[in-house]
């Protein structure tokens, strides 16, 4: 148990790609950090620096109080999951959870304790004379969570691991990660690019774009007060909806096509005339329009979810396309003009050309 | 092809039935010629039924056959055989293995030079090369030894390139795993590659073995020595006797010896090929 301190990281591949530019990232004792991103951003390439798998080229990694920089991954004291699990296919379940413990050159009555307590907790009693191949996805996905807790290390390391699961299975052994996890106290480090799992598992969301942390912070600081435009439109699903509008003479409103005047609060103060993005979130645009702001929407495809219904169409006289998200079955069809409300207090302002956020000025990480 | 007709099955059963004649009517009269009397053989016809000295055949063959031709008994050149057969077998794939393993999974300076270099003695058997490598051989004090047998066919390294291959289709992921779990290279390559690569190793195994069991010439070239004869090189001199008629059914029956320990290996490593292909381990 241990915590992660990653100070101005950076890794460039002998090719010459900078996959990251400058990582700062702390994570205390016990806590869950998820690295959420597009593919290629760099998230894998993150976790494996701290896993020792991929030199850093610059600045410093700290595991509790030792630099790891320069250790092999068996010194770091760390256990990785893998995408694909990584079972040495050979070996039974027993030996594949043992090999670590064996390489430490612990005594046998300590590694059969061991294994057998990690198997206890993860259901595979029944199963450590198998070989991988004998197991189904989802016990593979245990053994190698096994490989992992055998070793009883300071940090967890995951890489996409419920990736190929089943949407049933995942969301099962994402409860169970999470459970796990908050049980041992370690520190854990998790890759994915599912959002869900991102909002879900974190105690610490780190949003990664080409290379860098757009933001780090709690998942629903995230989600409430996102500091790039990037963030925004990255967490939430449907994502945000963004429109592009210029702020009024007075500075006091903004000025959207299609007559749409949204007043602005007090504390963001973009100067007069400035091109701004605005971006509302679909739950935050509601059918019964107040006395606020509206906007109206011809309706293009309607998906009935059921508990919720996602509707999309196109705003009189913008470009971009608008999604609606309401709760349960509303009374709408193909084709038609919706009135939306707008609530001013949910609209979220971002500079047009640097795609900061003009709301949350202050939030965010090493952008 | 999933025609069902009835003179389509009839026609490919005596397809293979005549293929199967063909290879086995030899091995066949070998065999027949190995139980009959001294003479049954010389006048025609040329019996198709075994005779009654099998027994008395292969004892003879096994114990003093070839020594009344003025050699040694058979039974100490299938030993030479089998040390011969195994060295090259074993040698090459141990040197194959590990420089493979050198090549794919370390960064050294000159890397593909090396491996070229390998790749090169492809085209380098020992036929090509025979009077340099006797020279050496001789130089070094090697002329009737096991070691003249064996290391001078060991030395090119042709199943790197297929040790190669096979590895660079190993997940990089096992090594990683390996590297977590404390295993520094040596125990990577004991206790991951290897058991990984066993399949390979033994089909590898049965087609050096068979290589190495079957070297006529070069034996015949270094060993001068009647007490290193191997099998192959025995057989050829029992049937150049120089002033009597070779005793063939003696031969045959040496033949039929000679044959023996292939068959064996083939059968033994057969279960290997099956299982590695029935339970594919990546
Ligand atoms: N070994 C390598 N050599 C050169 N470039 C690499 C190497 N590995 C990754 N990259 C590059 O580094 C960048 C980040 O890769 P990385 O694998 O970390 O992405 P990721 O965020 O994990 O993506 P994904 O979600 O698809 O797994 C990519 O642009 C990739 O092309
Ligand atoms: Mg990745």
């Amino acid at each position: 148990m241990a915590e992660l301190h990653l100070n101005g990281v950076r890794k460039v591949y002998a090719g010459g790609v900078e996959a990251i530019r400058g990582v700062d990232l702390e994570a205390e004792d016990g806590e869950f950090v998820v690295i959420v991103g597009p593919s290629g951003c760099g998230k894998s390439t993150l976790l494996r620096m701290v896993a020792g798998l991929e030199r850093t080229s610059e600045g410093e990694i700290r595991i509790g109080e030792r630099v790891v920089n320069d250790l092999e991954p068996a010194q770091r004291d760390i256990a990785m999951v893998f995408q694909n699990y990584a079972l040495y296919p050979h070996m039974s379940v027993f030996r594949n959870m043992a090999y670590g413990l064996n390489n430490q050159g612990r005594p046998k009555e300590e590694i059969l304790e061991r294994v057998q307590r990690a198997a206890r907790m993860l259901q595979l009693e029944g199963l450590l004379e198998r070989k991988p191949r004998q197991l189904s996805g989802g016990q593979r996905q245990r053994v190698a969570m096994g490989r992992a807790l055998v070793r009883d290390p300071k940090v967890f390391l995951f890489d996409e691991p419920l990736s190929n699961l089943d949407a049933k299975l995942r969301v099962q052994m994402r409860v169970e990660i999470k459970a796990l996890q908050r049980g041992l106290g370690t520190t854990a480090m998790y890759v994915t690019h599912d959002q869900v799992e991102a909002m879900t598992l974190a105690d610490r969301l780190v949003v990664m774009n080409g290379g860098v942390a757009e933001q780090i912070g709690r998942p629903l600081d995230i989600y409430q007060r996102p500091a790039t435009r990037f963030v925004a439109g990255f967490i939430g699903s449907p994502s945000m909806n963004f429109l592009t509008a210029a702020v009024a003479a007075d500075g006091r409103s903004l000025e959207l096509p299609g007559e749409l005047r949204v007043p602005l609060s007090a504390r963001a103060g973009p100067t007069a005339g400035r091109q701004v993005t605005v971006g509302v979130r679909p739950e935050h645009l509601h059918l019964s329009p107040g006395s606020g702001p509206r906007l109206t929407l011809s309706v293009g495809l309607i998906e009935l979810l059921g508990a919720e219904t996602v509707v999309y169409g196109h705003p009189a006289g913008h470009e971009e396309a608008v999604t609606l998200r309401v709760q349960g079955v509303p009374e709408v069809t193909e084709g038609q003009d919706l009135e939306l409300g707008l609530d001013p207090a949910h609209v979220h302002l971002f500079d047009a050309r640097t795609g900061r956020s003009l709301s949350h000025p202050d939030d965010g990480g090493a952008v | 092809m999933v025609e069902n007709r009835r003179w389509l099955n009839l026609l490919t059963h005596a397809v293979l039935l005549l293929g199967l004649a063909v290879v086995a009517l030899p091995l066949w009269m070998t065999f027949v010629a190995s139980t009959l009397g001294p003479g049954e053989l010389i006048n025609p016809p040329i019996p198709l039924l075994p005779g009654s000295h099998l027994l008395a055949n292969y004892g003879e063959a096994l114990s003093s056959g070839m020594a009344r031709a003025g050699g040694v008994p058979v039974g100490t050149m299938l030993f030479n055989s089998l040390v011969m057969a195994l060295g090259i077998a074993v040698g090459k794939i141990a040197i194959s293995v590990i420089s493979a393993y050198a090549i794919v999974y370390f960064r050294f300076p000159f890397r593909m030079t090396v491996f070229w270099l390998i790749f090169v003695t492809l085209m380098l058997p020992v036929e090509v090369r025979i009077v340099p490598t006797f020279q050496v051989v001789s130089s070094l004090g090697m002329l009737n030894s096991y070691a003249g047998l064996t290391i001078p066919l060991i030395a090119s390294a042709t199943a790197t390139f297929l040790f190669r291959q096979f590895f660079l289709t190993v997940p990089d992921e096992y090594l990683e795993a390996a590297r977590i779990d404390g295993a520094g290279p040596i125990r990577f390559f004991r206790d991951i590659l290897l058991p990984l690569s066993r399949t390979n190793m033994a089909a590898l195994f049965v087609i050096l073995f068979i290589y190495g069991w079957n070297q006529y010439l070069w034996p015949l070239i270094v060993t001068t020595d009647e007490h290193l004869y191997t099998i192959v090189m025995g057989i050829k001199g029992m049937v150049t006797v120089s002033d009597e008629e070779p005793n063939w059914p003696i031969v045959m029956a040496t033949s039929m010896l000679a044959m023996l320990p292939p068959v064996a290996v083939v059968i033994a490593m057969q279960r290997l090929f099956v299982k590695g292909l029935v339970d594919t381990e990546k």
